[in-house]
């Protein structure tokens, strides 16, 4: 949904009475929003008794909030060392090659955003993802072409 | 009619990865075809990753493994009577005497893979809570010195005699005390933290519960990082659970001490898995690494005295508290008593989770457990205790795990992570790759990592190109951050860089023909 102070401002009120409330403010309206607009810096300062300097500093540390929505589809593929000794790499080049995808970029039509996360967890079934927050092992590039035409893939979807 | 047939798929999210919820579909839709009663039970994952989906059913003889199970196979199993154990290609036999399985030591993942993740009915009845139930019975020193004589180290990679930092923590005066769990698991190549987590959440918080009787903490958090979304769910439906049947709350156990849980999420930062920087996060700043002294055990969240334990570290307190700590110091080595995860990942035929007494060899590891490269090319290199870890080639194969056998050789055990790689590996790409995680990584406070990192991934990449004249550059660099970082971020960065030049050094001459992706792909 689109940004609304009002909205944002009742998220921020429902958490703040937590001990060290930023992250868990931030998560929150990002949950709602898709990402955390410049205008939550003055919300959550003033709710925290911070500064906007701490609260933006906050929003700009932490690789998970976004400045600006993502696309409809979001795929944070792994390329940290497990998933290199699997081919990452290789996977990378492909988008780029075959479907002109940039990582940490949004396609122009914002159907898809593709970004690079260092380790979820799954290092054992590399190359992994994390697609639309569905955990995906042996990623290939034929997984890739799916969701970059926005088809369904058999290994998609639970 | 006949009682249900009681099936185990995992919900581990390695399993679900590889499609353990559309097999769960499958085999619910077939059953219903064939009019079969059913009792599907989502259990956390036995470790054994390559086979997941692993199927288990309960039969008279023990639970027969199935695995890996694709939907397409379902009619298939059914047919086979898979149900009393029947004969099929992908019939394992009995899951306790698949050899990965029986050659371990399982105490922290004791219950893993075994029980309900969220019933706690199942977890005390195989012994959950008996160490809670003793821990109530001692007094806090008495808790601290058992902790102490089991000889358990911390678990995170730093391996710091946790009794130790409980003694500290015991010992300081204040209002207000905390237990921080550390499930910040960013290292590439592990995953213990969350198999834990999702297999037997309710191991952790008692673990958390005990730390909290030890030392007088009456609140815990459980700081969990954010891409691990099924953990999360599961540890918050398990705290909600135990609250509800008061093993948290205001009277624990059924004595006068209150402790109650939390989990907060990370936000993408590796730097979190340092324990001051963690605190930072917690407390709502940017994660900024704090100076020593002081220590968290004396100042540590809100200013006030705090345990900061992995979380293997306190899951592996029940077992200790309910088994004694001489039984668990008898296994192990030197100074390394115990058990460790090793977490068998990368290029891997048969990759997962071993729990063994410490002493293994990572020959044992990576060829009798692991079985050898996925890719079936030859062994090259690997890169032990996460990205801050050494990269050893196979002469040093036969080093114990052990955190001072790992030392002399200039390595770390760090967190157990194991990741192997066949011989397409470029060592100088990845020693490029360590300087570039930290310059992306490092949270910025001192210079030595700050900016050490970017200097480090440009002269890499001019070595790369073929100057190697670079090379003393880099050797003087790792120096300089080895021994002026604050924390280990850029401490250990150069370990990765040093391992790979001391023991591949043709990758750094052999510029510009090397084994890139491109390349690769015209092979």
């Amino acid at each position: 949904m689109d940004w609304d102070d009002a909205v944002a401002s009742s998220i921020v009120n429902e958490y703040r009475h937590l001990a060290g409330a930023t992250l868990p403010i931030l998560h929150a309206l990002q949950e709602n929003f898709g990402y955390v607009d410049k205008r939550a810096v003055p919300l959550v300062a003033d709710a925290l008794n911070m500064s906007k300097a701490e609260i933006f500093g906050a929003i700009t540390f932490y690789h998970d909030f976004r400045h600006e929505p993502a696309g409809k589809t979001v795929v944070k593929l792994c390329r940290a060392e497990a998933c290199q000794s699997m081919g990452c790499e290789s996977l990378v080049m492909h988008l780029k090659n075959a479907h002109g995808i940039e990582m940490n970029e949004t396609t122009k039509d914002r159907r898809l955003t593709v970004e690079t996360v260092y380790c979820l967890g799954n290092c054992a079934l590399g190359p992994a993802a994390l697609i639309n927050g569905e955990l995906v092992g042996r990623v290939d590039e034929d997984l890739l072409d799916a969701v970059c035409t926005g088809q369904s893939h058999e290994r998609m979807a639970g | 009619m006949n009682p249900s047939v009681k099936l185990y798929i995992p919900r581990d999210a390695a399993a679900l990865s590889v499609g353990a919820d559309r097999v769960t579909r499958a085999i619910e839709a077939e059953a219903k075809k064939r009019g079969v009663s059913l009792h599907i039970i989502r259990n956390g994952s036995r470790g054994m990753l390559w086979l997941e989906p692993l199927v288990e059913v309960e039969t008279a003889k023990g639970r027969v493994a199935f695995g890996p199970v694709t939907p397409k196979e379902v009619a298939s199993l059914f047919e086979a009577d898979f149900l009393s154990g029947g004969a099929h290609p992908l019939n394992l036999g009995l899951t306790e005497e698949i050899p990965f399985l029986k050659n371990q030591e399982r105490l922290t993942f004791a219950l893993v893979g075994v029980i309900d993740p969220l019933s706690l009915e199942d977890y005390i009845a195989h012994g959950g809570f008996s160490g809670l139930k003793k821990a109530v019975s001692m007094t806090g020193a008495e808790i601290v010195q058992e902790v102490s004589d089991s000889g358990l180290r911390g678990r995170g990679g730093a391996g710091f005699p946790t009794g130790i930092k409980w003694k500290t923590v015991l010992g300081a005066e204040a209002d207000q005390k905390y237990i921080v769990c550390n499930a910040d698991e960013g290292d590439s190549g592990t995953f213990a933290d969350r198999m834990l987590i999702e297999g037997d959440p309710f191991t952790l918080i008692e673990g958390m519960a005990i730390a909290g009787l030890a030392v007088g903490a009456t609140k815990g958090f459980v700081y969990l990082r954010s891409e691990y979304p099924h953990a999360y769910q599961t540890l918050q439906e398990a705290i909600r659970i135990a609250r509800a049947a008061k093993w948290l709350g205001p009277s624990i156990g059924g004595r006068d001490h209150s402790f109650d849980l939390e989990v907060r999420l990370g936000a993408g930062a590796y730097i979190c898995g340092e324990e001051t920087s963690l605190l930072e996060s917690l407390e709502g700043k940017r994660a900024i690494v704090r100076a020593k002294p002081p220590i968290p055990a004396l100042k540590g969240l809100f200013g006030k005295p705090t345990v900061v334990n992995n979380v293997m570290s306190l899951a592996t307190i029940p077992w200790i508290m309910a088994n004694g700590a001489k039984a668990y110091a008898d296994f192990g080595m030197g100074r390394s008593r115990g058990t460790h995860p090793i977490q068998i990942a990368g290029n891997i035929k048969r990759g997962g989770l071993i729990e063994k007494a410490f002493g293994v060899t990572l020959r044992e590891i990576i060829e009798d457990f692991g079985g050898g490269t996925a890719s079936g090319r030859p062994f090259r290199a690997v890169q032990v205790g996460g990205p801050l870890g050494a990269y050893f080639p196979d002469h040093l194969l036969d080093t114990p795990v052990d955190y001072e056998a790992m030392a002399a050789h200039k390595g770390m055990l760090g967190h157990g992570g194991v990741v192997v790689f066949d011989d397409t590996i470029d060592l100088a790409r990845q020693a490029r790759f360590a300087f570039e995680f930290c310059a992306k990584e490092s949270c910025g406070k001192c210079t030595p990592c700050r900016i050490g990192a970017t200097r480090g991934v440009e002269t890499m990449d001019k070595v790369i190109a073929g100057d190697t004249s670079k090379l003393a550059l880099i050797d003087d660099l790792c120096h300089l951050m080895t021994d002026a970082s604050l924390c280990a971020m850029g401490g250990l960065t150069p370990v990765p860089v040093i391992s790979a030049m001391t023991h591949f050094p043709d990758d750094f001459h052999r510029a510009p023909t090397r084994m890139t992706p491109e390349n690769l792909a015209a092979e």
